[in-house]
Formats: structure tokens, C-alpha cells, sequence
């Protein structure tokens, strides 16, 4: 299954964030988008998992979701929304309860999404004592447990610190080995997009458009941005990127 | 080995220039927990009416001898009147408080998550909040008996409000985030509201109560004032309107007393539900 934007626009009243979007998620491959702050990259995102209508172009669905998944577009949030009141295993129960699968069903899939993301040992902590690292890969067990066709995520590692994020990015690349998932992943980080996404789409400050979308075929396990090769498609893309993000930083805001 | 040679030109220098630790000036207006003081401020205070009344320079009629209330009290007791005067009293409190409580969060829940019930209902609340509620006692009467009716009416309503404010203020502050979450994970409306709005607007709810709560108690004294035989707040008016000192000062006491216990019923709530907070 996987997603396709046609001719995709937005606007917040008289601000035109996004301009006509054009664009194929391809499936089992994580796609990463990147651009300037405040180039609507975010606002993308919630279109793709109808959590926002664009005002022009259409968002389609092509092909059906697997059929033990649960919920087809899932998100993986900038900020974790975890419940505070839950437990690790209660927040992902959560978003099992309202499908009627029954206590043993629901026990078996969460022991299995913790041990797939190494938490089994935190499953009775509560969020305040987790470290955001830990949040973050709770959100992603959480995910992980609806079965999703598509992963949305949004800045899924811009909360936390540097060190957490290339423990975290390893996690990832980790998981899609093992089992290979679509995926669109927002980031602002250069680095996160040359290290995961299979194909990277750089859009221009706002209005929003597609600038150039780069594609790397380097297997995801392997990469690491001491290889000449990715550290010369990050310079392009950090070329890319410069002079609008200049431009962007000197923009007024008008919300 | 550059260690070693810078060394001693240090330690050479140090004498020719003044030392001192760096002041500190941190530690900003934090409160400090002082176990205690707060029982020493009573004890002095107490102490002071005690030996004032004793020695005469506060005469009897400005202040009762402490001493003289704690007899009465013990007397209250002893005669059986205490028990008899403080269930009808704590039946009122709970029936008129459960009412006004329960309907009150039932509503500002309503005012939170429908925009028609905030829109029809937010004016008509701001409007009955600053009337004062004893002013209504004998409205209540005819509405609703000289019996006990018109005594929960007037608990139920002065609590009603101060619950919907606090209620409704806190499923507004509920973290949207979470909101949209369970959206994206296509969690039912009534799912969303059990597990993530309610749970997130609890803290607000509680601190609402208490203050319902206190209120609850100010109104007893106002709903036993009229037809009511027994009754802390009857026991009160009674002495009051005699210019008993001993027996006012006693029901007060026990008013003060049951107010220290629901805020600590209340913190004792929670303590245990809001045991996530940070």
C-alpha cells in the first residue's frame, strides 16, 4: 500500500504554505522530507494521515493495508503524547482496546512490540520516569503495535539529544531490516534524512514546493556519513537547502 | 608533564592576589518545608487567649477561655449531643455536596466538549456564580421544603458552580497533543474522552473540589438556619443568638476541624490518582 499526492496546496487563510505537490510514497521504503522551517513539511504530514485537508489537490490511498493492521496511517509525534497517567504497557494497550481483540491477544502483542524495541524491562514505568529516549521508543512500540501500512513521523528525533538520536536512529534502521516498512519521516536534520530515507524530498521555504527529490541507493544498514559517497549527497543537499533556509530565518512570521 | 611546570608558577602568583570563595546568590524564593511551625503558631496563639483570659486582660466577654471551650466540647461529647448534632450536619454535607459535585462536572465536562452547551451555558454559569447563594435560602424553602430539601438545594447549588468553572477549565487545559494522538490512532470518541480527557483534566477537577468542598461547609451554617433542631450549624446560631462564647467558639472549633479533614480526604484522593504528575 502506499501514498500519492496530486497537485497537493494549502492555505492558512491568506498564507500560502504549500504549492502544488506532487509526489509518490513508495512502498516498504521510508521516504524523508526536508526544507526549511516553516515550509509546511509538517502540515504535509497531517495530510497524509487525514489528520488535515489540503484546500487544493487530493491525497489517495493506493492498494489496501495488510489485514491484521489495525490503523494504516500511524504517526510517531516530535513530542512523544504519551499519556502520563499510563504505564509503558497501558499507553500501548491504548490504542489496542478499542478493537475488541480480546486480553490475550492484546497481552501477547504488547509483550511483542516491547520485545522488538527492548523495553520489556520498563513495561510497569510510568512516562515521568523515562528518559526522552526511552519516551520516544515507547511512541515507536506503540506504533509498531497497530500493525500500521504507513509510518508518519514527524521530527520523530528533533526532542532529543545528540547522542540518543544516533542510538535511535540505529534502533530504526534496525527494525526496518528486520521487517521493512513504509514510512515518510519530516526532519529538519540533514543527517537523519542521508541516514534513513530511501529517497529524500527537499522542499523550498514557504510556499512550500518540491525542490529536488534525491534518491539513495546505498543499503540503509551499511551507511554511515564517514562514506565519502553520502557525505557528498548531504553536502548537496545542505547546498541545496543553504540559501533557503537563509531566506527562511529572515522571513516575518505572520500567524 | 606541563603539569608539573606550570605548577609552581601558579602557586608562586597566588599570594599577590586576594582569594575568596564565590558568593552565593542563588537559591531564588523556593519554600522550604519547616515541620512544625505551623502547630507552634497555634500553640502560641492559643497559650496567649489562655493566660490573657486567666490573668484578665482579655475580658470574657471579648474571647472565651480556651480551656473552658475544650470542656464544652468534652461536655458535647459526653452528653451525646456531639454525635447527635454532627450526623445530620455530615449528611447534608455529603448529599448536598455529592449533588452539586456530580451534576457540577457532569456539566463543565458537557461545557468542555460541546461548543452549543459552552455557548449556551458559559453566561448563564458567570451568572449565577456571584450571587450569593444564602440570599436564596427562602426561595429554597418553597421550592423545596423546610425540610432537608431546601438545606441540600442550598449545599448543591453554592458547590455547583465553583465544580463547573474548575471542570470546564480543565478539560480546556487536557494537552492537545495527546487529543490528536488518539485521533490519529482512530480511537473512539468515547474512548477519547474516558482515557485522555477526563484522566487529563483530574488534577483541575480536584482542586476544584476543594475549594467546592470548603464552600460546602460555609453554606451549612447558612441552610441550618432556618427550620433545622439539630445541626453544627443549629448548635452555632443557637449559642450565637444566646451569646454562649464557650459552646459558638466549640461548634466553630469542629467546623475548622472538618474542613481540615476533607482537604486532607481530598489530598489524600490525590495523592493517589495523580501519583503520574511529575
Amino acid at each position: 500500500m502506499h501514498i500519492r499526492l496530486d497537485g497537493v496546496g494549502h492555505q492558512y487563510g491568506a498564507v500560502e504554505v504549500l504549492q502544488d505537490i506532487t509526489l509518490e510514497i513508495p512502498s516498504g521504503q521510508i521516504t524523508c522530507i526536508v526544507g526549511p522551517s516553516g515550509c509546511g513539511k509538517s502540515t504535509l504530514l497531517r495530510f497524509m494521515g487525514g489528520l488535515e485537508q489540503p484546500t487544493s489537490g487530493s491525497v489517495t490511498e493506493v492498494g489496501a493495508p495488510p489485514d491484521d493492521c489495525l490503523n494504516a496511517f500511524t504517526y510517531i509525534f516530535q513530542d512523544f503524547a504519551l499519556l502520563p497517567w499510563r504505564t509503558v504497557a497501558g499507553n500501548i494497550s491504548l490504542v489496542l482496546e478499542d478493537h475488541g481483540l480480546g486480553q490475550s491477544a492484546v497481552t501477547k502483542t504488547i509483550a511483542d512490540v516491547l520485545a522488538r524495541t527492548s523495553l520489556s524491562d520498563f513495561k510497569d514505568a510510568l512516562p515521568k520516569q523515562l528518559s526522552g529516549g526511552m519516551k520516544q521508543r515507547v511512541a515507536i512500540a506503540r506504533a509498531l503495535a497497530v500493525n500500521p501500512a504507513v509510518l508518519l513521523m514527524d521530527e520523530p528525533l528533533s526532542a532529543l539529544d545528540a547522542q540518543t538520536r544516533e542510538l535511535l536512529m540505529d534502533d530504526l534502521v534496525t527494525l526496518w531490516t528486520r521487517a521493512p516498512f513504509t514510512a515518510v519521516y519530516v526532519t529538519h536534520n540533514l543527517q537523519e534524512a542521508v541516514r534513513l530515507g530511501h529517497q529524500i524530498v527537499v522542499l523550498s521555504r514557504r510556499p512550500g514546493r518540491i525542490h529536488e527529490i534525491v534518491e539513495i541507493d546505498a543499503p540503509l544498514p551499511g551507511r554511515s556519513l564517514s562514506d565519502p559517497v553520502l557525505q557528498k549527497q548531504h553536502d548537496h543537499l545542505w547546498q541545496l537547502m543553504r540559501d533557503e533556509a537563509r531566506a527562511a530565518d529572515a522571513e516575518l512570521v505572520h500567524v | 608533564m606541563s603539569d608539573a611546570v606550570l605548577e609552581p608558577k601558579r602557586t608562586a602568583e597566588a599570594p599577590a592576589q586576594a582569594q575568596r570563595p564565590v558568593p552565593f546568590r542563588g537559591g531564588g524564593f523556593k519554600p522550604v518545608e519547616r515541620g512544625g511551625i505551623g502547630l507552634i503558631v497555634f500553640i502560641v496563639l492559643i497559650g496567649l487567649a489562655e493566660m490573657g483570659t486567666r490573668q484578665g486582660w482579655i475580658s470574657p466577654l471579648t474571647l472565651p477561655r480556651p480551656s473552658d471551650v475544650f470542656w464544652t466540647l468534652v461536655e458535647f461529647y459526653q452528653t451525646g449531643q456531639l454525635v447527635l448534632n454532627i450526623l445530620p450536619s455530615l449528611t447534608r454535607l455529603a448529599v448536598g455536596a455529592a449533588i452539586g459535585a456530580g451534576t457540577g462536572i457532569a456539566i463543565g465536562l458537557m461545557i468542555g466538549l460541546f461548543s452549543y452547551v459552552r455557548a449556551g451555558l458559559v453566561p448563564l454559569v458567570a451568572a449565577i456564580f456571584p450571587i450569593p447563594k444564602i440570599a436564596l435560602l427562602p426561595l429554597f424553602v418553597i421550592w423545596f421544603g423546610i425540610d432537608e430539601g431546601s438545606k441540600y438545594a442550598l449545599i448543591a447549588f453554592g458547590t455547583f458552580t465553583p465544580t463547573v468553572v474548575a471542570t470546564y477549565g480543565a478539560v480546556d487545559n487536557v494537552d492537545r497533543t495527546l487529543i490528536r494522538m488518539g485521533q490519529s490512532f482512530g480511537l473512539s470518541w468515547m474512548s477519547i474522552v474516558r482515557k485522555i480527557v477526563l484522566p487529563g483534566a483530574m488534577p483541575g477537577i480536584l482542586s476544584g473540589l476543594r475549594i467546592s468542598l470548603a464552600i460546602a461547609i460555609i453554606l451549612l451554617v447558612a441552610a441550618e438556619m432556618l427550620g433545622a433542631e439539630y445541626g453544627i450549624g443549629a448548635y452555632i446560631l443557637q449559642a450565637g443568638s444566646l451569646y454562649d462564647l464557650d459552646r459558638l467558639f466549640a461548634g466553630v472549633l469542629i467546623l475548622s476541624v472538618l474542613g481540615v479533614l476533607m482537604n486532607s480526604a481530598v489530598g489524600w484522593i490525590e495523592r493517589r490518582v495523580l501519583a503520574w504528575r511529575v
